[in-house]
């Protein structure tokens, strides 16, 4: 920040670096082949230029072997380009396993961030240096895209989906977020800071004021508050099944078929319950539309995956696996 | 009026000669049959994506259709294609009063399709089977999803009515021109434009009926 | 050489005179001139929307107009620039005139349906003249839902109506070319033997004809879903908003090369001819533009690499983007060797050539850069975008158009365009473009985010750059305007052939007689053979 005319934006990230080596090497290429073709051109220009208005020159017809040539290197080069890239792209989107989880929600035209101790803020968010950060991100209405051009990342922001975006800050700091998915008339005030703090700090704004209690406490409280405890007991005799243990396990459904228990399974069990029934059960939830926000949904996510895990999910407080809440949810 | 004089009447001064001029406008017809299986295409497709991922709710929905009366319009509309191909011969070998007739019936299968299908609609309209605030399935557990299949029933059988109705105007054209005896083994490139596209817009039902009456009937 | 004055000769453009002699007419000459009107007015409109946006971005408050307005001046400007200028501009106008005269017939095919098209385009270009005047439409010019479908509250559905219809114009004209060069060439016109402009045309119309219909069902579903709320794309109803994405871009990305493929073509005739020698590869440029029409059908999903499809659908996607890359590179290439032992004359056509050849190249190249995935994360949705396909058709599209527009203007009209202003002109755009749009791809790097009004102060010195270089541009637009009016009456008398080019259309006095020539050539020679050329007429003046 504060360099008035910046030619590359500031490498926050782990990521920053792996991209802009790419984007060095894809430089390379545009200035070698634009001043090769550039060049070329100015030489036959100037050699072969129209000296009478009679000339006609002899027709060269060259070997066909440059057709390959021209074809076959090219190629080459972007198999490399393919390559490269895609290697980068797993590295920017694939979050390591111990990475601390943020809930993110975009809508119409701010950025609403949750943290699992409860702070929560509106387009900022405290991050601790050298720690990966894993954001958990769905729309209230249209799409946006969270974009932080120092650390490299950028995810769309779906309504009815999650997506998840994942960082390292490298230096502490503030750096700009943005809302890059064209949203309607405040699509460009849609955005914030992300602040990076050195760890003890990070503690220390942790513990000052602002938490309204853990996300799985408040999940805990909105669990009672709108009823849900009245028919998922912890006894198992309730007339809904018992949802200790559920995260990230299997569920057999009625009719047949297993599927995971995910965040996007856990949202669409409070939105849609009747899409998928358990086996066994009948399909008697009501549905909770209308009755509880996108930020509330997370909170009761993290609520029950704070009941208990199996073993080989993440354990809890911990992030699911990437496919888990992004991928699968995305596949519907 | 003899065969060569229609020639010239009919021969469009940009091309040279009516063997050129027929295969203009047959491959030009055919093209254009191309872009309408690309423009139902998009509609085949979001059809295919939302039943996979609504398998049962479309299949619950679907049931809610009569599959009589939709094999009846289908058995009609075959038919229709059958007379429309009777007239195309019979504008081949010059029967004057015969093009005539099969273009009468075919024009009286394509109505007796449409009036079926106003009555499926009109059904479903009483039903509150149409999207909208009056949306109203009973006992459907996922009423959005069920209406998402009534919008796309609504959506493909209505842009092929649509089509239908195109086609019963050009079959009355037609009928007008060949009751002026226009049309003989010399030149019957109309009847046979017709004709293609009527049989284009009864395969697209043959493809809409299973996908729309048959998906839940298996077994 | 045989320079016919323009007497009394009865040629297209006096055989009839009043309006309804043009707005009835099936001369695909006189049609192609409709449409050079046309679209010269749609681009200026698209212009001055240009013009505010970068006005507007010359601070970094919205100072100029509110974040409405800004909504919808690039929503205008996109809209109006692709469907309605650069969609139709080199088929429709350079297309429509010069294909059939290049395959030595009189006329297209369906000469009725080709008038019916430019009726197609101006009813819905009204179309998207009352949005503007009724108070504007702000999704962007990809109508992304359920943004389109379920919160803006602008004229939605109305765009889409005139897009729907234009959308027609568009696989008419496209219909009518394919069926034209299979079924009317001249004797002796050989599929390998046709000018690469045909080849190119017949690439473009396949597109045309395919990827129209699927953009036609698209924004009707979205007209629907605004209507009746049908919620095929609305999450709210169970749709799915990322399928619109998919319709939308399995036909604007095919689209893309719409824009690009006739221009390639142009490009052949001009290197050609002004190098004197035959097209390098004639057969791997030809086919090259059927590959990139077919492979082209198979890569939208590059513009969602980040819309939350799964980045194993993005990886083939990127590959297939990477191979599409290849037969653009091919041209290329083959363009650059046809100069090769040639005879290379500086006319105007061959300075926009110069400008095509060195600016598609950089907007190429940084596509590959948006096709790598993991670079796309970063850039997505950024200025390095915006400056990503100004680049290619604005630089590349347009100055193919404006070279092919002052090569063929002695044959449309008689005559010449005056020198030295047109290479002023040229000049201008070159250098003008590069300063708008170089910048772009700083600021873009940087992080600046497209669809913004206002920005972040550190944005504004590549901003400030960018404005300057468009007001050179819009000087270098304004020119040719002027002096091709001033031409009609001042410019001198073009010959049949100033050019010495070895096209049919050169072989027909200028401006053409109706039926395009007084007897249907027979065609004897490869196409591009100057020294055939030059010995016929030396056997003319012996
Ligand atoms: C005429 C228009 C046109 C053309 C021809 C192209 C051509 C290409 N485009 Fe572009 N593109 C657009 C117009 C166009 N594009 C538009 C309008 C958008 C934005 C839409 C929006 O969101 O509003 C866009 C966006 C866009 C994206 C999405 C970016 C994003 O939103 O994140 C991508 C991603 O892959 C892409 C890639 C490519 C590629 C690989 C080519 C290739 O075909 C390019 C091939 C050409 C070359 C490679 C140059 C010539 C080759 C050489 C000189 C030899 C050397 C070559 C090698 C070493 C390989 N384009
Ligand atoms: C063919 C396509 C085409 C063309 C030719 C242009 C031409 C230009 N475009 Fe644009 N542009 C697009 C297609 C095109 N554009 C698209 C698709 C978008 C994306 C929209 C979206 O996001 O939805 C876009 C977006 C876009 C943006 C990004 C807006 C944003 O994201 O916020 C900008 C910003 O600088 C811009 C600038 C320009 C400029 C300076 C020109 C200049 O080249 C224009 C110069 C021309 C003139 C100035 C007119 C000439 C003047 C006359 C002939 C005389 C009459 C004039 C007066 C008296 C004023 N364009
Ligand atoms: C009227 C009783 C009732 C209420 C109230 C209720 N549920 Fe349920 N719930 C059920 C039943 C019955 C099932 C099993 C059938 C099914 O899948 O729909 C179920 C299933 C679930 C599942 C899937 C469990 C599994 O094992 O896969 C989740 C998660 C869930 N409910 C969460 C909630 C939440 C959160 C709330 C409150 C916001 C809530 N429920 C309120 C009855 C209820
Ligand atoms: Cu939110 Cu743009
Ligand atoms: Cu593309």
């Amino acid at each position: 920040m504060g360099q008035r005319f910046p030619l590359f934006p500031e490498q926050a990230s782990t990521v920053a670096p792996m991209t802009d080596n790419l984007y060095f090497f894809l430089i390379g290429i545009t200035v070698l082949f634009s001043t090769g073709i550039f060049l070329a051109i100015l030489i036959f220009a100037i050699k072969y230029r129209r000296r009478s208005e009679d000339q006609v020159p002899v027709q060269y017809e060259g070997p066909a072997s440059l057709e390959i040539i021209w074809t076959l290197v090219p190629l080459g080069i972007v198999m490399l380009m393919f390559a490269w890239g895609t290697h980068v792209f797993f590295a920017a989107t694939t979050p390591p396993r111990d990475a601390i989880e943020i809930y993110g929600v975009g809508k119409q035209w701010m950025w609403k961030l949750q943290h699992m101790e409860g702070h929560r803020e509106i387009n900022e968010l405290h991050v601790p240096v050298g720690t990966p950060v894993r954001v958990t991100l769905t729309s209230e209405d249209v799409i946006h895209s969270f974009f932080v051009p120092d650390f490299r990342i950028k995810t769309d922001v779906l309504p009815g989906r999650y997506t998840t975006a994942w960082f390292e800050a490298t230096k502490p700091g503030r750096y700009r977020l943005f809302c890059a998915e064209y949203c309607g008339t405040d699509h460009s005030r849609m955005i914030g800071w992300i602040h990076v703090m050195e760890p003890q700090e990070y503690q220390a704004w942790l513990s000052g004021g602002g938490a309204e209690g853990s996300m799985a406490a408040s999940g805990q409280k909105l669990f009672e508050d709108l009823g849900c405890a009245s028919c998922h007991t912890t006894d198992g005799r309730g007339r809904g099944p018992n949802l200790v243990g559920l995260f990230g396990s299997p569920v057999a459904l009625a009719g047949g078929g297993t599927v995971k228990a995910d965040a996007a399974y856990i949202r669409e069990s409070i939105l849609a319950p009747n899409a998928k029934i358990v086996a066994g059960y009948q399909p008697i939830m009501p549905t909770f539309q209308g009755l509880v926000t996108e930020e509330g949904i997370t909170q009761l996510i993290e609520h029950i995956r704070s009941l208990g895990q199996q073993p080989g999910a993440a354990p809890a407080g911990q992030p699911v696996q990437p496919e888990a809440a992004g991928t699968k949810a995305g596949e519907r | 009026m003899s065969a060569s004089h229609a020639e010239r009447l009919e021969l469009r001064e940009q091309f040279d000669t009516p063997a050129q001029q027929k295969e203009a406008s047959t491959l030009g017809m055919w093209i254009f049959l191309v872009t309408e299986v690309m423009f139902f295409g998009g509609l085949f497709t979001a059809y295919i994506i939302y039943r996979s991922f609504y398998t049962d709710a479309f299949a619950r929905a679907s049931n809610t259709l009569d599959v009589a009366i939709g094999s009846l319009n289908t058995v009609v509309l075959i038919v229709s294609s059958l007379t429309m191909a009777l007239a195309v011969h019979a504008s081949q070998i010059g029967a004057r009063r015969l093009i005539v007739v099969f273009l009468l019936l075919t024009m009286l299968f394509g109505g007796v399709f449409l009036g079926v299908k106003a009555y499926e609609w009109h059904h479903k309209w009483e039903q509150n089977l149409v999207p909208g605030s009056r949306f109203h399935l009973p006992g459907e557990p996922q009423p959005a999803q069920a209406q998402l299949f009534f919008s796309l029933y609504f959506a493909m059988t209505g842009l092929h009515a649509i089509h239908m109705v195109v086609g019963l105007g050009l079959l009355a054209v037609l009928v007008a021109r060949a009751q002026m005896g226009r049309f003989g083994p010399h030149y019957y490139a109309p009847v046979d434009m017709v004709g293609l596209y009527w049989h284009f817009v009864d395969i697209i039902w043959i493809f809409l009926f299973p996908l729309l009456y048959l998906v839940n009937r298996h077994g | 050489m045989i320079t016919t004055a323009v007497e009394e000769r009865q040629h297209y453009l006096n055989a009839g005179y009043g309006l309804k002699s043009w707005l009835l007419t099936k001369d695909h000459k006189r049609i192609g001139l409709l449409y050079l009107i046309t679209i010269t007015l749609f681009f200026v409109l698209g212009g001055v929307f240009a013009t505010l946006i970068r006005l507007e971005l010359l601070t970094p408050p919205g100072d100029l107009v509110s974040s409405e307005t800004y909504n919808k001046l690039f929503t205008l400007h996109g809209i109006v620039m692709i469907f309605f200028f650069l969609i139709p501009s080199i088929p429709a106008t350079l297309g429509n005139f010069f294909l059939p005269m290049m395959i030595g017939a009189r006329d297209l095919a369906f000469p009725k349906l080709n008038l019916l098209s430019w009726y197609l385009l101006v009813i819905g270009g009204l179309f998207t003249i009352f949005v503007m005047v009724a108070g504007g439409v702000d999704t962007g010019w990809t109508f992304y839902t359920p943004f389109s479908s379920s919160y803006s509250n602008t004229y939605v559905v109305a765009t889409g109506v005139g897009i729907f219809i234009t959308g027609f114009s568009s696989i008419l004209t496209g219909l009518n070319f394919i069926v034209t060069i299979h079924t009317m060439r001249a004797p002796g016109m050989r599929w390998l033997r046709m000018p690469l402009f045909v080849w190119s045309h017949y690439a473009t119309s396949l597109i045309m004809v395919l990827g129209t219909p699927v953009l036609a069902i698209s924004v009707l579903l979205v007209a629907a879903e605004r209507v009746f709320h049908i919620g095929i794309f609305d999450p709210a109803f169970g749709g799915d908003p990322v399928l619109f994405q998919h319709l939308f871009w399995f036909y604007s990305h095919p689209a893309v090369y719409i824009m690009v493929l006739p221009a390639f073509g142009v490009l052949s005739e001009l290197v050609s001819t002004f190098s004197r020698s035959r097209v390098f590869g004639y057969a791997f440029v030809a086919f090259a533009s059927l590959a990139i029409a077919i492979l082209g059908f198979l890569v939208w999903g590059h513009h969602m690499f980040v819309a939350g499809q799964s980045a194993y659908a993005g990886m083939v996607f990127s590959f297939l983007s990477f191979l599409v890359a290849i037969p653009s590179a091919i041209k290329v290439f083959n363009w650059t060797a046809t100069m090769y032992r040639g005879s290379v004359s500086y006319a105007t056509p061959m300075l926009y050539a110069f400008g095509f050849i060195g600016l598609f190249t950089i907007g190429g190249l940084t596509g590959l850069f948006l096709a790598s995935m993991g670079l796309d994360i970063h850039v997505h949705d950024t200025y390095f975008v915006v400056a990503h396909f100004h680049y290619i058709m604005v630089g590349g599209a347009v100055m193919a158009y404006l070279g092919g527009l002052h090569y063929w203007w002695p044959k449309m009209t008689g005559r010449m365009y005056p020198e030295g202003w047109s290479k002023l002109s040229a000049l201008l755009v070159f250098v003008g473009f590069n300063v708008t749009f170089f910048p772009q791809f700083v600021l873009g790097y940087v992080g600046m985010p497209r669809r913004y009004h206002v920005y972040p102060d550190e944005f504004q010195v590549l901003n400030v750059l960018s404005t300057a270089g468009a007001s050179i541009l819009a000087v270098g637009y304004v020119l040719p305007l002027i002096y091709f009016i001033w031409s009609l009456r001042y410019g001198a008398v073009a010959g049949s052939n100033p050019w010495r080019a070895t096209g049919l259309e050169w072989k027909t006095p200028s401006p053409p007689p109706v039926h395009n020539f007084e007897e249907t050539p027979v065609v004897r020679h490869e196409a591009y053979d100057y020294a055939a050329l030059f010995k016929e007429e030396e056997a003319h003046v012996r």
